[in-house]
């Protein structure tokens, strides 16, 4: 008895990623459609696009790069959608080089061919700019001078949707989707509490808890966090994406990791057991 | 101004970084030194990323577009999804139950990871605001402390570098 235990308590990892693999396809080809609600900081996300007036126009910085798509690009394409459906001007920028192409396939894929809004009035790329926080500070001096020309080489003062635009002053909202550094944090350090503009974020899970203490402060407006974020919020919008189509796996797939973390323990407490005995 | 010739600056810094990429590893290849067949990989792939980019253009249906996301995305993807299996295994072994902190500390990570999806809702109603509850209250206090204890630090750090008390920044002891 004790020699199996000694053996489930050093399983071989091959055996808990047979489980996780399966845990992650199955409910992909046999879907459990599980309901689930909306938690508040989802909730003030989706409220803090939805309450802007048709018209409005906001930044949407994609900063993240392809590793972090899984999570993000599902919360990435539900902002753009609900920003389309309330007929908000949608400018963009990056602040990761990876972060362009995924911009630019998102416009494509939601304003455009859902959507049919046309670039350079209803949405704009600003592309990518290196610089991190100073390119932040220096789009709150101008905009236009810290991108002079868009992703596809036109001249940004030109465009109709920049009419108007000098700073943040004259956008109502950030939404900033966030894979790392330079990202949310960075956002509010260096440009809510110093151009007084209120930003919403989409995060991966892991760095969600970082953020926190500044939604519960009130300089971050909403929170996505990870694709359980990602699922809730498309739930809201009222559309079925890659978030909500991967919520089954990822319950699946906690369940085999607590369902190991079970076994594990009963392993080591009845091994401690028998050698308490055995003395 | 500053911030216009501060990112002249990194741009340049962008230069920099690109040519010491080419001293560092061509001389792992010229010497055929240790995994020198993967700088020939590296070397070329920026070559050629480079020269579609900047020869054809990087917009959607352009070479170095399919590149990006035929080859650098999936890769990039897969890497991430690794973490999946990892995490699964690490947690395995590292939430054994050995000390009051380690119980603390494995309950509460069963009560999140478990609270954070919609399994959690189907088990009991209010297990999404249990854990919202985690994450506001207790998380949140020790985040809070971990952030101004550093905060405490860094000013403290930077008074002790103005007075002259902390030298080592220039060599001292």
């Amino acid at each position: 008895m004790r020699n199996f235990f000694e053996k489930l308590e050093k399983l071989d990892r091959r055996i808990i990623f047979i489980f996780v693999a399966v845990a992650l396809i199955l409910p992909l080809v046999v879907p459990l459609n599980i309901k689930f609600s909306s938690t508040p900081p989802v909730q003030s996300f989706y409220d803090a696009i939805e309450g802007l007036p048709p018209g409005s126009k906001v930044l949407l910085s994609a900063d993240y790069d392809p590793g972090s798509m899984p999570e993000l690009w599902p919360m990435h394409l539900a902002a753009l959608r609900q920003l389309c459906r309330k007929n908000i001007k949608i400018i963009s920028t990056q602040l990761w080089a990876t972060g362009s192409p995924l911009a630019e396939r998102a416009f494509n894929e939601v304003a455009v061919e859902e959507f049919h809004k046309k670039y350079g009035e209803d949405f704009v790329n600003l592309g990518f700019k290196e610089g991190r926080e100073v390119v932040m500070v220096s789009m709150g001096n101008s905009i236009p001078e810290t991108f002079p020309s868009d992703y596809h080489g036109n001249r940004t003062k030109d465009l109709p949707i920049m009419k108007g635009v000098k700073n943040f002053s004259d956008l109502a909202l950030i939404v900033n989707i966030s894979g790392g550094l330079p990202g949310t944090k960075e956002w509010i350090l260096q440009v809510v509490s110093r151009f007084h503009i209120k930003l919403a974020s989409g995060c991966t899970a892991v760095s969600a808890p970082e953020f926190y203490p500044y939604l519960q402060s009130g300089q971050l407006t909403g929170l996505l966090g990870g694709m359980k974020g990602a699922a809730e919020y498309e739930q809201l919008i009222g559309v079925t994406g890659l978030g909500k189509r991967g919520m089954d796996s990822q319950s699946v797939a906690h369940l085999v990791i607590f369902f190991f973390i079970l076994i594990g323990n009963i392993a080591y407490f009845s091994i401690r057991g028998m050698k308490k005995e055995g003395d | 101004m500053v911030n216009q010739w501060a990112i002249i600056a990194i741009a340049f810094a962008y230069v920099l970084g690109v040519a010491n990429i080419f001293r560092v590893n061509s001389q792992v290849i010229a010497r055929k030194g240790r995994d020198w067949i993967y700088k020939v990989v590296l070397i070329a792939g920026f070559v050629i990323m480079f020269a579609f980019g900047i020869l054809k253009g990087v917009n959607e249906g352009t070479t170095f577009n399919w590149i990006f996301m035929n080859a650098l995305y999936p890769m990039q993807a897969t890497m991430f999804a690794l973490l999946a299996f990892y995490i699964a295994s690490a947690a395995f072994r590292a939430f054994r139950i050995r000390s009051f902190q380690a119980a603390l500390l494995g309950v509460t990570a069963v009560l999140v990871m478990i609270g954070r999806v919609p399994i959690g809702e189907l088990v009991w109603k209010d297990f999404p605001n249990f854990t919202e509850w985690i994450m506001n209250v207790p998380q949140l206090a020790a985040k809070r402390a971990i952030m101004i204890g550093a905060a405490l630090g860094a000013i403290s750090t930077g008074i002790k570098v103005l007075i002259g008390l902390e030298r080592t920044y220039m060599g001292g002891e």
